[in-house]
């Protein structure tokens, strides 16, 4: 493959005989996500290269936002990587609704069997003491879809971009929407003069 | 019914030999979840960036991360994200893969 600089990259993508870079890039990026893809089950060959032309596609709608503060293979490896993610991560969770992970007010987020059976009963009673305090200020604290976004990525797991097609928003407002609600509960339990040292030493392994 | 518990229980089993993606399945809140909810609650910071944000600056990052230089010093914001946000690290961690990989 031919070396490019970043200004040859963007020059011969956008000239007359694109042919050839295009055919480098794509090759590229297809060797790329093959490493990127590989803890993904099922990704064979023909899923790596269709994704690779989506991602292809992508870069090149993309040029003009390229800031040329790495090189543009990084840049485009990058929007390729996201890409392939995006994509594998809706079709891993195409099915399941948010209902289905059911995060409904009455849902018991701090079950008693989070407390440790094996702990001394000292701080058995501080266990119990936390996990109430917290299911008690994320059920007062937190809006509805708070609640629902919180336990959709942080119990079950459920990707940013994936909950955030479903809410109706995008991955960015419901990163903030998270990070408000992490802020209220923190604001919440130092107000009654839990300190991060102690919640976290009370779960100690 | 015991069939079927065990068979979902197999199917658990096998999930987590072939992907360290997590998969919709019926999980519970467990004591090692629980400790990094409460770790993400109280570490939460005002300027934490958000994921388009952390998405913006990977490509510099991850190039100072393979030559060896401190990113993390460089893009603290960068990195506070990458340790809160699963899905960008995920993609952060596939990407160096790949540069790796091309290099």
């Amino acid at each position: 493959m031919t070396e490019r600089t970043n200004q040859q990259w963007l020059t011969a993508l956008q000239g007359p005989d694109r042919d050839e870079a295009l055919a480098d890039l794509r090759t590229l990026l297809v060797r790329g996500l093959r490493y990127a893809l590989a803890s993904w089950p099922n990704v064979d060959e023909a899923t790596v290269e269709d994704l690779a032309q989506d991602a292809l596609l992508r870069v090149l709608k993309g040029l003009d936002s390229f800031r040329g503060e790495s090189r543009f293979t990084t840049w485009a490896q990058k929007i390729a990587v996201n890409v392939a993610f995006t994509e594998l991560r809706r079709r891993r969770w195409q099915d399941i609704s948010l209902d289905d992970l059911g995060a409904s007010q009455d849902t018991d987020f701090m079950p008693d069997t989070l407390v440790d059976p094996s702990a001394d009963p000292e701080k058995q009673a501080l266990q119990r003491t936390l996990l109430d305090t917290l299911s008690e200020v994320i059920a007062t604290e937190l809006t509805d879809k708070q609640r629902q976004a919180l336990v959709a990525v942080r119990i079950h797991g459920m990707p940013l971009a994936e909950v955030a097609r479903r809410m109706g928003t995008n991955r960015n407002a419901l990163y903030k929407l998270l990070h408000d609600a992490r802020q209220r509960l923190k604001k919440r339990i130092l107000a009654q003069g839990l300190s991060p040292q102690d919640m976290l030493a009370a779960f100690e392994p | 019914m015991w069939m079927k518990q065990s068979l979902n229980k197999l199917r658990q089993i096998v999930r987590k030999m072939f992907s360290n993606h997590p998969t919709p399945s019926d999980v519970a809140l467990d004591r090692e979840m629980l400790r990094k909810m409460i770790q993400e609650i109280m570490s939460t910071r005002p300027d934490e960036i958000d994921c388009g944000e952390c998405f913006e600056e990977l490509d510099r990052f991850a190039e100072m991360k393979l030559a060896g230089k401190n990113a993390a010093e460089a893009m603290p914001l960068v990195q506070d994200h990458l340790d809160r946000c699963a899905n960008c690290r995920e993609v952060f961690e596939a990407l160096l893969a790949a540069l790796r990989a091309v290099a």
